[in-house]
């Protein structure tokens, strides 16, 4: 096979990849106007009816409500007791700090339904309401694995004589803390923010076992599936959430681009993507 | 060198400190005073102590044993942000995310100045290093010089009782090095501020200091003037660290009152007064040290020295203003190094000549 075939497949390999990553989800939009109750082809009209019937729906409302309230959180929870670990395990040398580390780092491996079960079983033993704050509990759990990678990164890049030089200057710990140290992690800390409310937003296993009568937003959607009639406004809700998010990582890399350009290249801390 | 002046008080005083990292003594009993108002340079190999003795000064870390104190206070568990000295880091440690302007007033802001006075503050200290009017760059757009001037700016604009400087020239290539070494001398005697330098680089500690400590393996070896330094060297490793020193070996052959008598290979017998052993001697097997400088070629037959033996020009270096030569002295192990300056006239030799080499007791240096 000569080089031009070889380069004509992976062009078709590069092509059929990309189809079905995203295939599915640019079909979302284009279904969601489908003026059917049916989710299906052929397209029988244009309607933003369905748009309309999310606007008329409390339930729904109450359930972004529920899932911007966990959401936001969770990523600021772990995010801070990601900043605490991050630094300390960036700057010190402590006795059992691989272990303690470690054992910090295991939810990332560890299958949510068991992070879920154990919750759950260890909240009735205390006998304990359920509720948003037990997902928010579990989510913190979930999170903070996240926002430590990537804020170790971040505090390991920071060089360690910025800090000495600001308290050679006469500032204290905490006022070079927040002068300096923060504003260069600052990158990092957004990123932190941004990953753990993105995982919190659309985990499912914790939330269902944890929230008792307020659902979040992947909860509400479970539910809905039951019903074949909410379907399209399902579609519908699945389009603005694919929006959303597309603004919101527009954003962030926005934010982090500047960042990156006010530290300059050193304290470069790695894009989100 | 007998000076009139009258002794400065030390700002600086070390006594017996001791740093330990688990078994290893980074700093082994380290006391010294170090005077109002000098250049004063620690100087030695990677590893001997030196930036651990600067950042114990500085208030980074605490020594194990021993007491600092300065300007007369005892700074023991007094930190970095409460001492009267400033540091210019050896990566500068520019703040990113702040402008020249904002990385010169970074320690002000804590003195709670009103805006005129800090803002002329800061135009002050950048005027005084050649960075006027640089207030508003972004740090990131400085050339490695400029950084290190904002980051001395950022120092001396808190006007400290010491300016510590940790290896501040070790990033700057060769030219720029040479044009700071000058510059930061100058600008020592303007402000009149205490400098302590560390560095590893003996030609740096020689050109700016008042006086150098020579450090090894957490101990201060020699502490005196780069001339004395270089002229008397107490031990062969201070020797051989400072420039370029050729060793005979010697026998000291007899001590009387004030003098010494040796017998020196390649040189014969001889007498020196006893302070051209700085080190002190302990009889027996010693060596002889004596500079490049101090060996001359005799090029015509009419040059005459107080001392002449004959040698083998074994090999040639040539770098435009002086010529290096490798001379074999009969009865010497290693081959002698001598530096010619190369003055209008004066021929280059070639390998294999035989040459006249001029000498004087006067500049030898008996080691232990």
């Amino acid at each position: 096979m000569n080089e031009r075939g070889a380069s004509g497949w992976l062009k078709g390999y590069a092509v059929g990849y990309l189809a079905f990553l995203y295939g599915p989800v640019l079909l979302l939009p284009i279904l969601a106007f489908n003026d059917s109750a049916v989710v299906n082809f052929p397209f029988r009209g244009i309607t933003t009816r369905w748009f309309g019937q999310l606007w008329e729906t409390p339930a729904l409302h109450q359930a972004v409500v529920n899932s911007l309230y966990v959401g936001l959180s969770s990523a600021v929870i772990a995010t801070i007791l990601g900043i605490c670990a991050a630094r300390a395990s960036a700057r010190f040398k402590f006795p059992a700090k691989r272990g303690i580390m470690g054992f910090i780092m295991l939810p990332l491996v560890l299958p949510e339904i068991i992070v879920a079960v154990a919750l759950l079983v260890m909240l009735m033993q205390f006998g304990l309401d359920l509720g948003l704050w037990a997902v928010i509990l579990g989510h913190v759990l979930l999170c903070t694995p996240f926002s430590i990678a990537i804020l170790t990164s971040a505090f390991l890049n920071l060089d360690r004589s910025l800090e000495e030089a600001s308290l050679d200057l006469g500032e204290t710990r905490l006022g070079t803390f927040f002068r300096v140290t923060l504003p260069l992690v600052a990158p990092g800390i957004i990123s932190s923010l941004l990953i753990s409310f993105t995982i919190s937003f659309d985990e499912f296993i914790i939330a269902f076992f944890l929230t008792a009568t307020e659902p979040t937003l992947p909860v509400y959607i479970w539910s809905q599936l039951r019903f074949t009639s909410r379907l399209p406004s399902v579609v519908a809700l699945g389009c603005l959430l694919l929006v959303m998010s597309l603004v919101l990582l527009c954003a962030a890399e926005y934010f982090r681009r500047r960042a990156m350009r006010r530290a300059g290249p050193a304290s470069a801390t790695g894009g989100y993507l | 060198m007998s000076q009139t002046e009258t002794p400065r008080r030390p700002i600086i005083e070390l006594d017996r400190v001791e740093k330990h990292y688990g078994d290893v003594a980074a700093l082994a009993g380290v006391s010294a005073e170090i005077r109002e108002g000098e250049f004063f340079s620690l100087l030695g190999p990677s590893g001997c102590g030196k930036t651990t003795l600067l950042r114990l000064i500085g208030g980074f870390i605490e020594p194990t044993r021993g007491a600092v104190s300065i300007d007369g206070k005892p700074m023991t568990g007094v930190p970095a942000n409460h001492r009267p000295t400033n540091m210019v880091f050896q990566s500068y440690a520019i703040f990113p995310h702040l402008n020249v302007f904002e990385n010169v007033a970074y320690g002000l802001k804590k003195q709670r100045l009103d805006r005129a006075e800090m803002r002329k503050r800061v135009e002050d200290a950048l005027a005084m290093v050649d960075l006027a009017g640089y207030g508003a760059r972004p740090s990131h757009a400085l050339s490695g010089g400029q950084q290190q001037r904002v980051a001395l700016a950022r120092a001396l604009v808190m006007r400290p009782r010491v300016l510590l400087l940790d290896e501040p020239l070790s990033a700057l290539d060769k030219k720029l090095r040479e044009q700071m070494e000058v510059e930061l001398r100058h600008l020592q005697r303007h402000v009149g501020i205490t400098f302590l330098l560390v560095t590893h680089d003996q030609e740096e500690a020689l050109i700016m200091s008042d006086r150098i400590a020579v450090m090894f393996e957490g101990r201060i070896a020699q502490l005196a003037s780069p001339e004395e330094l270089y002229r008397r060297p107490v031990s062969r490793r201070v020797a051989s660290f400072i420039g370029v020193m050729n060793f005979l070996d010697a026998r000291l052959t007899g001590e009387a009152g004030d003098s010494l008598s040796l017998d020196v290979a390649a040189l014969g017998r001889l007498e020196v007064p006893r302070d051209q052993a700085p080190g002190g001697v302990n009889g027996g097997q010693v060596s002889v040290g004596i500079r490049p400088e101090m060996l001359t070629i005799l090029f015509s037959d009419a040059d005459r020295a107080e001392r002449e033996i004959e040698g083998e020009v074994v090999d040639v270096n040539y770098y435009g203003d002086m010529t290096y030569y490798e001379v074999r002295l009969p009865g010497a192990g290693t081959p002698a190094t001598i530096s010619m300056r190369n003055t209008a006239g004066r021929r280059i030799l070639r390998e294999g000549t035989t040459a006249r080499v001029g000498w004087s007791p006067a500049s030898l240096v008996v080691l232990d």
